[in-house]
């Protein structure tokens, strides 16, 4: 392909969808059912680094996502931050958690590492659900608002909150993006990258594989702190669901649904995820069955996921 | 001057001795070739070498230094490095990438600008990707050089990774089986390309069993037999040596001589 670079391309589509979806949208539940896509595909994008660059599994990433929820939950009561800083701190205990616990267990290989990983996620949603007088428990807890739209109230702007979380999550969507996709042939990213088709191989020409391993599930575990936060902000409730294995098992299936080393793959998996769902809702009792059987055909049709495999027969058909 | 000691070296699984004690070194610059029929213990000694596998017993020192039981990423920082035999290119990367990420010891690791796209990032890549395109058209593979490198013949692969073995700067090259399953034409370029580098000052020790290959390149021979170090020294008078002929070439000895000498 001439001229664009993938990374210049899939930019301007994100940048195109978010800026344009809205045209489209009849009434502000649309506008939520958008910014839950993008904060989805937020965390999905950190899956493609792990799973899809790094060529590792995670099936506890929905333990992150809950510390960036409840950091937003506990920050403002306990700690009296703002906001914004809570997000910034959920950040940096996610990191410093996957760089304490991803030592050990990234040495594990395959299902053993699935299984680590589980239990780090289960570990994480066992001690929000159990530590009910600091979280909540399972009746979850309120969170305080972000304060933009009361900000934008004092200079006479007017927006509703799914209106103002779309527009949000749309820039955070587009941030995360941009880095990730600065990653993908980037030096770092190429060692990362390495890791996926064979850890000898990258071994022997000097890349440490743990530390590169560590940095994949690190840099993954901000991203899906990040989409955390979001959803505490927006919904201004969390509960310990946002950390529970269904969670995670969903954000690892938008990453292989959508094509897992794709960034643009990670928006169109949690699309799907997200949005059809509320489509099939018109089958009512087959809802259920028709999404399994689509996620079933998408894998058995275009393994390497719907963004890369269309891909492939889109370049094949033009030369 | 040797850059490579091996020194008695061996290793046992479970009780099964897959290598006894083998010594033998590599000269600055040189061309050192091991040989030996199937399962003779080629490999499994190169993965000892390059630190793949952790020896039962003996020495590796590469410049003088010890280097036994060092990881291989290491080694690649100490000026060694390795093809394989079954083809280990990362195949979810263009021919490009694979030769840029060999440059990883070069490049180091700087994952916040590479993260954020910063200018230092960017002046790494290009100057990474200057360096692979010298290699690809070194090793001949500089057209396509941004096709996936899965769309690569089976010697266009053999090739790229040494084009990507090349990029850590090495030293010390060790080459498992390159000619194996190349045609006629292939092998005789391989032989060329193996020559060449070996000109630009790289030691390269050889893992082969396409026996006219090593007879022509090699400046010196040494014969593995079931794990054992049988003989070594010039290819010429290995090729002559009745212990070689025996373990080696078996029944098929005068072919293999004729083969030898062509």
């Amino acid at each position: 392909m001439s001229g664009l670079s993938v990374r210049t391309a899939t930019l301007l589509a994100l940048a195109l969808i978010v800026v344009l979806a809205p045209v489209l949208f009849p009434s502000s539940f649309y506008y939520r059912v958008g910014a839950l896509i993008f904060v989805n595909g937020l965390a999905t994008m950190g899956l493609v680094i792990l799973v899809g660059y790094a060529g590792q599994v995670s099936l506890g990433h929905a333990g992150f996502v809950g510390i960036g929820a409840y950091a937003c939950a506990l920050g403002p009561v306990y700690l009296g931050l703002p906001q914004i800083l809570c997000v910034v701190l959920g950040a940096a205990i996610s990191a410093l958690l996957a760089f304490l616990v991803g030592r050990p267990i990234l040495k594990l290989k395959a299902h053993y590492l699935a299984v680590a990983t589980l239990g780090l996620g289960i570990l994480i949603y066992m001690v929000i659900y159990n530590e009910g007088w600091l979280t909540g428990g399972p009746d979850g807890m309120d969170v305080q608002p972000l304060g933009v739209r009361e900000l934008l109230k004092d200079y006479g702007i007017k927006v509703g909150s799914s209106e103002l979380w779309y527009w949000i999550s749309g820039v955070v969507l587009l941030v995360g993006a941009f880095v990730a996709l600065n990653l993908h042939n980037s030096p770092a990213g190429r060692a990362l990258r390495s890791l996926h088709d064979s850890e000898v191989a990258a071994s022997t020409i000097g890349i440490d594989v743990a530390r590169m391993k560590l940095t994949a599930f690190v840099i993954s575990s901000v991203y899906a702190s990040v989409a955390g936060s979001q959803v505490a902000l927006m919904n201004r409730f969390v509960t310990p669901d946002v950390a529970g294995f269904i969670h995670s098992v969903e954000l690892l299936t938008m990453a292989v649904l959508g094509g897992a080393a794709s960034v643009m793959g990670a928006v169109v998996g949690a699309t799907i995820l997200t949005a059809l769902p509320q489509v099939l809702t018109v089958f009512e009792d087959f809802e259920h069955v028709l999404l399994g059987l689509i996620m079933m055909l998408v894998m058995i049709f275009l393994r390497e996921g719907l963004v890369p495999s269309l891909a492939r027969r889109m370049r094949r058909s033009v030369s | 001057m040797t850059i490579l000691e091996v020194e008695g070296l061996g290793i046992d699984f479970g009780g099964l001795t897959a290598v006894g004690k083998v010594s033998f070194s590599v000269d600055r610059g040189k061309i050192v070739s091991v040989i030996g029929p199937n399962g003779a213990g080629k490999t499994t000694l190169f993965n000892m070498i390059s630190g793949i596998y952790l020896p039962t017993r003996g020495c590796v020192r590469l410049e003088g230094r010890d280097i036994t039981g060092v990881a291989s990423h290491k080694l690649a920082a100490m000026g060694m490095s390795r093809t394989f035999q079954n083809l280990m290119v990362f195949q979810q990367m263009t021919v490009l990438q694979n030769v840029m990420a060999g440059r990883h010891l070069t490049e180091g690791v700087h994952v916040l600008p590479d993260l954020l796209g910063l200018p230092g990032s960017r002046r790494r890549n290009r100057e990474s990707e200057r360096e692979a395109q010298r290699l690809l058209e070194l090793v001949g593979l500089a057209r396509g050089a941004r096709r996936e490198a899965s769309e690569l013949s089976y010697g266009g692969l053999k090739r790229l990774e040494i084009a990507r073995a090349l990029a850590t700067q090495p030293k010390l090259l060790l080459l498992d089986e390159p000619a194996a399953g190349c045609n006629a034409v292939e092998t005789q370029e391989i032989d060329k390309l193996i020559s060449d580098i070996a000109e630009t000052g790289v030691s390269i020790l050889l893992v082969e069993h396409d026996m006219k290959l090593v007879m022509k390149i090699s400046g010196h021979v040494v014969v593995m037999d079931q794990g054992e170090k049988i003989s070594e020294g010039r290819p010429e008078v290995v090729a002559h040596d009745p212990r070689v002929i025996e373990a080696y070439l078996g029944t098929e000895a005068e072919g293999a001589k004729t083969h030898a000498s062509g």
